[in-house]
């Protein structure tokens, strides 16, 4: 099964404050997608419209054609997973049953069948987080944590995964792993969709870079588009400058 | 330490003991007391052992453990509903309410109402009109969250207290005995009706919030983590607050408020079996009934006089749960 987004002039308000507004988009195929833009541009509302968890929002959000409000909630979970920025934990969960909850919108009764254990064998294998899933989940590292979580939504088995900021607590080595990750699950035929703020990440690893400056859609194209040196100081307002690295690859230098 | 997960064989291994367990504290305790009673003799039907076990004291036992294992699981429910390890069935006042309604009986001296005692009656009156005004505010405007949920909760709670000390004030001195007779929470015996209807009310709302354990699992991580795994939380949220609440005022009404049994039971237990509600709410359920099975044998026999439950199960729950953190080699499990 395919997945299908289509975004039509969809706005969100928040009292007084237009967050979005009229942003018209389409996801059709498997891809990696960097969303992008200043702070308050509208990035994560986007995101949670898309997840399925705000509800109230102007014009329409369809997936596969149908309005997140027309699906049951549980196959909705089934097409398409979301990770927080970070995840905290008041209770003592097992990094494996943090997984396990991904099963949820499979449940047939109180225990996990043998189809969701393998789900969530697999999900561990992918994240490489199977070493520690005994352990106290608010024991682990940030970049452990991050993984599980992860682990979790990909044991949805989803066909679109939806991340907000997944690498912002994380240190470089971490950023790098989880985004060749997340291209790697887009080339295997998942839908990726990643808000961040490093554009060097966005240039590098994603297909696509969506950006958004105070709630309008400002650029919908393939990285060295998206991200010229005079759409980075349209969009984030500084000075910024394509530079090659020695193995030939570019990579974007800003400030002074 | 690695906890291992909630699989149907070790969930059926671990609730086979506490059940067993559990039965045998209902055996047992019933044989404490000033006179002593055979167990055997009790059930082959002689007199005087049979009439006193199954007339006085199994009732009682049977009370304290329908209403400790109410107790128990709604303080696991609430705790993470409200993602707050120090939540306990009388955080959100339904409690309160009950007691509201039970002080204003006393003073207005209502003895019955419609055939049924006045006491209960109007302490079930308290606890709904508190929550139906704490689901009203809480859901004010916008959408209900744990947040809100919370805050209104704590804030009637806090009106409501301030109210039964206003009675407590204008009440004549053999009314304000009897107030603080009902505040301190006493398993008085109670006829076979009143243990009926509270079995039909308890046992089955229990059950359901056995089943619904996943849920709790998702609601314990959060909000949006449960919504973006295909369940409603305002439903659960909603719902859970009802039934939790309906439990607590169904036992607080009988007895008054005993404290410390929806703190203790859910944290020691998930000290020991981690945070998975699969275990956690039946285990909370048994445990909460042994708990406060035990406690009012020791209330009702360590001295010569009855001292409150309350006491008992705040001096007994407290030292044993101190110790219970101490012997973890990690205070991460908290």
């Amino acid at each position: 099964m395919n997945v299908r987004f289509e975004l039509d002039r969809v706005g969100m308000r928040y009292g007084d404050a237009q967050v979005l507004s009229e942003v018209t988009l389409a996801f059709e195929r498997p891809e990696m997608v960097a969303l992008t833009g200043p702070n308050g541009a509208g990035k994560s509302t986007l995101l949670g419209i898309m997840a399925g968890l705000r509800g109230g929002h102007g014009g329409t959000c369809l997936l596969n054609g149908r309005a997140a409000g027309e699906w049951r909630r549980r196959d909705y979970a089934r097409v398409v997973a979301f990770v927080p920025q970070s995840l905290k934990l008041d209770f003592p969960f097992t990094a494996e049953q943090v997984v396990l909850m991904g099963r949820t919108p499979y449940a047939g009764g109180l225990f996990e069948s043998p189809g969701d254990w393998a789900a969530v064998r697999r999900a561990m294998e992918v994240t490489d987080t199977l070493a520690f899933r005994e352990r106290d989940f608010r024991s682990l590292s940030g970049g452990e944590r991050q993984r599980v979580v992860l682990a979790s939504a990909l044991a949805q088995e989803p066909r679109a995964l939806l991340l907000d900021e997944p690498t912002t607590f994380l240190d470089l080595e971490h950023q790098v792993a989880i985004y060749a990750l997340l291209r790697q699950l887009a080339r295997d035929g998942l839908l990726v969709i990643s808000v961040t703020h490093d554009l060097n990440l966005a240039a590098v690893y994603s297909d696509r870079v969506v950006a958004l400056q105070r709630g309008r859609l400002v650029a919908d194209a393939p990285p060295c588009d998206a991200l010229s040196v005079e759409r980075i100081r349209q969009i984030f307002g500084v000075e910024a400058e394509w530079l090659r690295r020695s193995d030939g690859k570019a990579w974007i230098s800003y400030g002074n | 330490m690695a906890i291992e997960p909630v699989t149907a064989g070790r969930a059926a291994r671990i609730l086979g003991v506490a059940a067993a367990v559990t039965a045998a504290v209902a055996l047992l305790t019933p044989l404490a007391g000033p006179a002593s009673i055979s167990l055997p003799k009790a059930f082959a039907g002689v007199w005087p052992d049979a009439q006193m076990f199954f007339g006085v004291r199994w009732p009682r036992t049977l009370l304290a453990m329908l209403c400790g294992g109410a107790l128990g699981i709604s303080g696991a429910l609430f705790q993470a509903l409200l993602r707050d390890p120090l939540a306990t069935p009388y955080t959100l006042g339904v409690s309160s309410g009950a007691s509201l309604g039970a002080v204003a009986a006393i003073c207005l001296g209502l003895h019955s109402v419609a055939g049924l005692p006045g006491l209960w009656v109007s302490a079930l009156g308290g606890a709904g009109a508190v929550l139906a005004i704490v689901l009203m505010v809480a859901a004010e405007g916008r959408r209900m969250s744990s947040f809100t949920l919370l805050l209104a909760g704590v804030t009637i709670n806090s009106i409501v207290s301030s109210l039964i000390m206003l009675l407590h004030n204008l009440a004549s001195v053999g009314q304000s005995f009897a107030i603080v007779h009902w505040l301190m929470g006493n398993i008085d015996p109670v006829d076979a009706g009143t243990l009926g209807w509270l079995a039909v009310l308890i046992l089955p709302l229990s059950l359901g919030l056995c089943v619904l354990a996943r849920q709790w699992n998702l609601m314990a991580v959060g909000e949006e983590w449960a919504a973006s795994r295909g369940v409603s939380p305002q439903a659960l949220l909603v719902g859970g607050y009802v039934a939790g609440s309906v439990l607590t005022a169904a036992v607080t009404a009988v007895t008054g408020p005993i404290g410390f049994v929806g703190l203790v039971v859910p944290h020691a237990l998930r000290l020991r079996f981690g945070g998975d509600h699969r275990l956690l709410m039946p285990l909370s359920f048994l445990g909460g009934g042994a708990f406060l099975a035990i406690c009012d044998t020791l209330a009702r026999s360590l001295l010569a006089v009855e001292i409150p439950v309350s006491v008992v199960t705040a001096l007994a729950g407290g030292p044993c749960f101190i110790a219970l953190l101490r012997s973890r080699r990690r205070s991460l499990w908290l």
